[in-house]
Parts: C-alpha cells; structure tokens; sequence
C-alpha cells in the first residue's frame, strides 16, 4: 500500500468489471442452484459488509489507521435502530427514564470536569482535584442511576423493562448509527492517537469489547441479552404476510409462475438490496471524490509519509482523528442497517473474529486504499464465508468416507465447522504475502 | 474480631484470587513484551497462542491420566506442560520461517506485523477449535485445596472462611520461578545478554557480530513457554475455553503497557497493576464494609463495577497511562 506505481493501474481498467463480473456469476450461479432467496440473503449482507469494508478502508487505506475494535462500532451502529425506531415503552421515563438520562449526564459532567481541571491546575492539588472530582462524581451518578434503572427495568420485564424508542420512521436511526459510532470513535481518537501506531489498535480492541459488554448488560437500554425483536422495517420494504393477503399480490406472483410465499420474500429481500445498493452507490460516489480531491491526496501524504507530511505543515494527528471518526461513522451507519435487515438486536451475536477481523480480510483482500476493492472484497469475502460453512462439512465428510465410525471420525466431522476460520486466516496471510496490494490494487 | 474478620474476607476474595490473576497476566505480559522488545510488533496472536498451548497441555494431560500416570496432590497437567511448550515452540518457530521471517527481511512497518499476527490468530484459532473444540473444559486434578474454607473456620473461630485453591498456590509459585529463570536467563547468559542488546539497539548489536535468526528463535521458544505455562496457569485456576483466551488479550497488553512495553519487570508490575484494580474494582465490599463499621448496614452491594464490566477497568488504567505516561510506569519504549 505504500509505494506509489502507476505502471499497475495499467491492467486495472479491465480488471475491476471482470472480477466484480465473475462476483456477479458466483450469485447467479449460487442463486440458480440453491435458490434465489439464499442467494439474495447473501447479497443483502455482501452489501452490508462492502459499506463495513468501505469504512475500515478509509481508516486503514487511507490513512493507515489500526482499529481493531471494529465490532464495537458495528455494535453501537445497530443500537440506534433500537433507540429510534422502536415504540417508546409506556411509562417507562416517567418510572426512571429521565433520571437516567441525569445520571448520565452527572457522570460526563465529572469527566468533563476532571478533564478541563487537568488544562488548568499542575502538580499535587491537580491530582487531588482530579480524583476528588472524579469519585464525587462517581458515588452522585450511581445513587441517581441504580434506583432509575431498577424502575425501568420492572415495567413488564418479560417482553419489555427498558426504555424503548421514539417511535421513528427507522430509515431515520440509520445516520444515527453514523454518530454514535462517530461519537465513540472521537473520544477514543482523542485519547490513543498521535501515539505509537498499535496503542491506538489495542485500545479500539478495548473500546469493541466494552461497548459489547454494555449492550449486553445495560437492560434498560436495549434488554441486553433478552434481545429486541420487532424492529419495524424501513419505508419501501412490506411484511411477507401483508403480501400474501394481498389479492392483486398473489396474482401477479401466479403469473410469474411463482407461489406468494417465495414471491413474497424475494420481493422483500429485493426491496432491502435496492436500499442497500442506494447507501452503497452514495457512499462509492462520496468516497470517491474524496479520494480524488486534494483532501484525499494529502491523506494519502500524510500515510506515505508522516514526517514529510508534517513538514509541509499538515496536522497529522488532527487528520487521523477526521478520518478516523468518518471510517467509524461509515461502520456504525452499516451496523444500523445490519439490525434492520435483521429485524432483531441480539448483543450476543458479536463476535471480534466475525465482526472485526473478518471485515479486516475484506479489506486487504478486496485492496486496501481502493474503495471499489474493499465493495469486491466484501461480497466476495462474505459470499466465501458463508460458502465454507457448507464446504467445510462436505469436504470433511470426503476425507472421512474412508474412516471406520469411531470417535475420530466424529470429531473430524464436529470440528469441520471451524475449518473457515483457518481458510480465512491463511487467505490473509497469502495475500499479505505475495499480493500486498489486494485483488483491486490502489491506483 | 470483626476487624479480623474484615481482613480475612479481603484475604479470600481479593488478595488471593487477584495474586493468582496477576501472576497469569504477568506471564502473559511478558510474553508481549519480549517479541514487542525483540521483534518490534505487538503479537495479537499471543492469547490464541496461549489457547493453543493449554489445549495441547490438556492433551497430554487427558493422556497421562489414561495411562494412570499422576503427580498425586499436584495436577498432571503440570506433568503435561513441557510437551504443550515444546509443541507450541515448534509451531511459533514454524509460523515465524513461513510468515514473519519475510516481512522480517524486507523491513516492513511494524503495522503490517501487527496485520499478519491477525492473521496468525485466526489460524491458531482455528487449530485450537480443531484440536479441542469450543467447550469448557476443566482439567484440575489432584487435591482441591490448600486451605479450607471450613478447616479454617473451625480452626480460627472466625465467621469468614479462608479458602486456597492448591491451583492458586501452584499459579504464583510456578510464576515466580519462571520470571527468575527469565531474569537469569536474560542478566547472565550470553544469549540473554545478545537479545537485550539487541532490543536496546538493534544496529549497535548486529555490529558487534550477533547473530540476529539465533536471537528471534530464542524469543520465540521464550515467548511460547510463557504464554503456554500462562494459558496452562490461567485454565487450572479458572477452567479452559478458548475465547476467554483471546479475550485475555486485552489485560494482557494493558499489562504490558502499564508497565511500559519492552520492559520485562514492568511487565510484571503492569500484571498486578491490572489484576488488583480488577478484581478491586468488581468486588461487592459490603462484607467488608459491614464487619469494619459497626451498627451500620449498607443499602447495596458496595460494588463499584459489575463483574461484567471488568475489562472496562483494565482499558480504564490502558487509557489514564496513555494519557499522562504514555511509556509506562518503568520506562518502555518511547512513543
């Protein structure tokens, strides 16, 4: 990624329309033998993980920025469909729901505090005013929070006990996503960078694990591990069974030859990847003309080279921190879109190796600094990924046909399931090796 | 008496379990901080390499136990822990010829070793899935404890019991004498005297004729043994899965940099560091609280943190270092 070659732009203007090409023939192969609902399914997420890609592009291509806690952006991104959409739990602010809101505030008043105090004492009265501060602060917002969250968490606690949301259309809490993603992202920017490179990688690892945490654990905010289900669907896309009730639906399904089941859910499922492919186009179109203005090459400066670049008299740290916060806007705004694709918010599905290193080998694999590589590498990657999982156990089964029955054999066959993993990480490696540069290398 | 009692409560749940975690966490360290110091990268694979060498150890383990081959009060898998850390040396030694010896020899940005030990991790995560799956596994054997809970009471006439898992002693007596073999090691020895010449400055120590592959190999098999016998500790104490392991990665490198990255006693300190707040930070005080001040109930459980939130607390201290001493309490490497 950082040496600059014009030469291999040369093979690039074929390039990219064959492999996206031979991408589009793996769907529609895909879609021809096991169905075309599978196959959209894989489409819909392979899009949703280009905008993933397209986002950790920014922050590792252009800049060359290390964040490792991905799927904790990913995670805060898909609490705003909760936040937003969801219809707001009766009773509940008044119960505890504002107190909350105040014991929140509390404690970002003592941070905030204990920050600008920092700027403005030295020394040992410093340190004493900090701490002072900060555990006054601590002991004020636990005595407003407990009691507030015990009372929200009791409304009906079998299907609701959290605050709910504000009932808004949910097309809206997809650039909500966008900032609380932005938010965290600024706050741990602040902190880890313009420090050795890899601090600000360990700390991201911290700050996913924590926001994780918190989701699953902060009833009142999202049911934690009880999950939300139910999340309403975005503006153009309709419910199967409001298709299938519908006369002039199934009509027309039955003149395509199709049953209204099948012709309902593929509709459903076309409708989302007509949505995604929208966000995708406007991102793909954005980052694009970044890249290419003056802003983008000073980026690509300051990546190549940070000491000369700060000698022209960039501001390298306050540029990391731009881009940083914009990659992690671009993840949180695809991890919303994720949770209304899904309809559900289920915490304990966010797994780092799924969540973050996987979006990692779509980027380096896709081409890293090239946003039309990181979209081929998210389709491509997730479509492998989902793939192996068929290909593992069958391949598994093949070695095994020979074997007598017996405890190996069985857990040979167990085990098969974790093979991808293996395939994934060797793909990283191979093609860190010997095609640094990715499938679609940087122009 | 209720003061006693105070003090013994505070010797069971904290003092105890937190110097058995910090030991594990200071191996752990130790290992980052040694191929951060050598080899110039942090190692995201560490706690995957400490997964797949418990899981070899338990192996071993669940075969010497067939063969009815034990320690008798002592867990074999203490018997077991110098094949995992032979096998796990010879796939780290492996894993170094065939990735990072490349990237070695073109002199790449550290941040692309930090990429390719990503990559690493997930094929050593994948391997330990394969070998052992993702179950728990508790592979303890041999007497349970040193000190009873009930032995003690009745022993002491004190209400709170006092209880010592021999794995907990075992943790922190193995701990000590693997960081005073490393120190030996590294102050007297002539490949120890290479390597720290090599990490203060790598050109001044080519020059002066050392052999750069014989002290990479070294740390290597170094590092293995230290994160097996840390993976191994930690898995006795606690139980085996693999992704507590990864997710240990994050103490760890805390740890490691708290006590100031490429600085072996830091490594140390930063273990402790991190291990007592964290268990500090998660322990319901109230026991505590109600034995030291008479006449006086408290309304909750006096815990600071649930226990969920315990990795908060070591990226808490992470972040507090980064801000005010980004080179760690003993000096690490500079910024």
């Amino acid at each position: 990624m950082s040496t600059h070659q014009p030469s291999a732009a040369k093979g690039g203007k074929i390039r990219a329309p064959l492999l996206f090409a031979v991408m589009a023939v793996l769907i529609v192969f895909e879609g021809l033998t096991s169905g075309w609902n599978g196959a959209l399914g894989i489409v819909n997420m392979g899009l949703i993980s280009a905008i993933l890609a397209l986002g950790v592009n920014m922050q590792w291509g252009y800049a060359g920025l290390f964040n490792s806690g991905v799927v904790g952006f990913i995670a805060l991104g898909g609490l705003a469909p909760v936040l937003v959409a969801m219809p707001p739990t009766p009773g509940a602010f008044a119960a505890g729901g504002w107190q909350i809101l105040i014991g929140l505030m509390i404690a970002a008043a003592a941070i905030v505090l204990a920050v600008w105090l920092n700027g403005r004492l030295a020394g040992k009265t410093r340190a004493l005013a900090i701490i002072m501060v900060l555990v006054a602060g601590f002991f004020t917002y636990r005595a407003v929070f407990d009691p507030a969250v015990a009372a929200v968490q009791a409304i009906n606690p079998s299907a609701l006990g959290y605050l709910g949301g504000l009932g808004l259309p949910v097309l809206i809490a997809w650039p909500v996503g966008g900032v609380l993603a932005a938010g965290a992202a600024w706050v741990i920017g602040k902190t880890a960078l313009g420090l050795r490179s890899d601090y600000l990688a360990i700390a991201t690892l911290g700050i996913g694990e924590i926001i994780v945490a918190a989701l699953k654990n902060e009833e009142w905010l999202a049911r934690g591990v009880l999950n939300v289900n139910g999340i309403p669907r975005p503006w153009p896309v309709p419910y199967e069974i409001d298709l299938q009730g519908n006369a002039a639906f199934v009509e027309r399904a039955a003149a395509l030859g199709l049953d209204p089941v099948t012709a309902s859910t593929l509709l459903v499922k076309l409708l989302y990847t007509g949505l995604f492919v929208i966000v995708l186009g406007l991102l793909i179109w954005a980052t694009q003309l970044a890249l290419k203005s003056p802003w983008g090459r000073m980026m690509r400066a300051i990546r190549d080279n940070e000491i000369s670049a700060a000698a022209m008299g960039k501001n390298v740290t306050r540029r990391h921190l731009q881009i940083f916060v914009l990659g992690s806007a671009v993840i949180g705004l695809a991890g919303a879109m994720m949770i209304t694709l899904d309809g559900q918010m289920t915490p304990a599905s966010y797994n780092p190796l799924r969540y973050t290193f996987l979006i990692w080998v779509m980027v380096i694999v896709g081409g890293s600094g090239n946003n039309w590589g990181s979209v081929l590498g998210g389709m491509l990657i997730w479509y492998l990924w989902i793939k192996a999982e068929a290909w593992g156990p069958q391949m598994m089964d093949l070695v095994t046909a020979n074997l007598s029955e017996g405890v190996l054999k069985q857990h040979l066959i167990d085990s098969a399931a974790h093979m991808r993993l293996i395939v994934m990480g060797l793909v990283l490696l191979l093609v860190l090796r010997f095609s640094p540069r990715g499938l679609l290398p940087e122009r | 008496m209720e003061f006693l009692n105070a003090l013994v409560a505070i010797l069971n749940y904290v003092v105890v379990p937190a110097t058995a975690y910090g030991a594990q966490l200071a191996l752990g360290a130790l290992g980052v901080t040694l191929i951060y110091g050598i080899l110039r990268f942090s190692n995201f694979a560490h706690g995957d390499t400490m997964a797949f060498g418990t899981g070899i150890t338990i192996i071993v383990t669940w075969g010497l136990q067939a063969l009815g081959i034990g320690l008798g009060p002592l867990p074999t898998a203490l018997l077991a822990l110098p094949f995992g850390i032979a096998i796990t040396a010879a796939l780290v030694l492996a894993t170094d010829r065939v990735v990072y010896s490349y990237y070695r020899k073109v002199k790449t940005a550290p941040v692309i070793l930090t990429m390719v030990s990503v990559g690493v991790m997930f094929v050593m995560n994948g391997l330990t899935r394969l070998l052992i799956g993702v179950d728990e596994i508790q592979f303890a054997d041999g007497e349970r404890f040193v000190v009873a809970a009930r032995a003690f009471k009745t022993a002491t006439g004190l209400d709170e019991p006092l209880s010592i898992r021999t794995t907990q002693v075992i943790t922190v007596v193995v701990a000590g004498l693997v960081v005073w073999a490393l120190f030996w090691f590294l102050a007297r020895t002539r490949t120890g005297k290479s390597m720290r010449a090599f990490s203060d400055n790598e050109d001044l120590a080519l020059l002066s004729g050392i052999n750069p592959n014989h002290v990479v190999a070294v740390t290597w098999i170094i590092a293995a043994a230290l994160a097996t016998t840390a993976g191994t500790l930690y898995g006795l104490d606690k139980s085996f899965k693999a992704f507590n392991y990864f997710q240990l990665l994050l103490p760890i490198f805390a740890a490691a940099i708290v006590g100031g990255l490429g600085n072996p006693l830091g490594a140390i300190a930063g273990g402790f560091v991190i291990a007592f707040s964290e268990v500090g930070v998660t322990y319901a005080w109230k026991k505590v609280a109600t034995y030291l001040i008479p006449n006086w109930e408290a309304e909750g459980l006096l815990q600071l943190l649930s226990t969920e939130y315990k990795f908060a607390v070591s990226f808490a201290i992470l972040i507090i270092v980064l801000l005010f001493k980004p080179t760690g309490l003993f000096k690490g490497k500079s910024v």
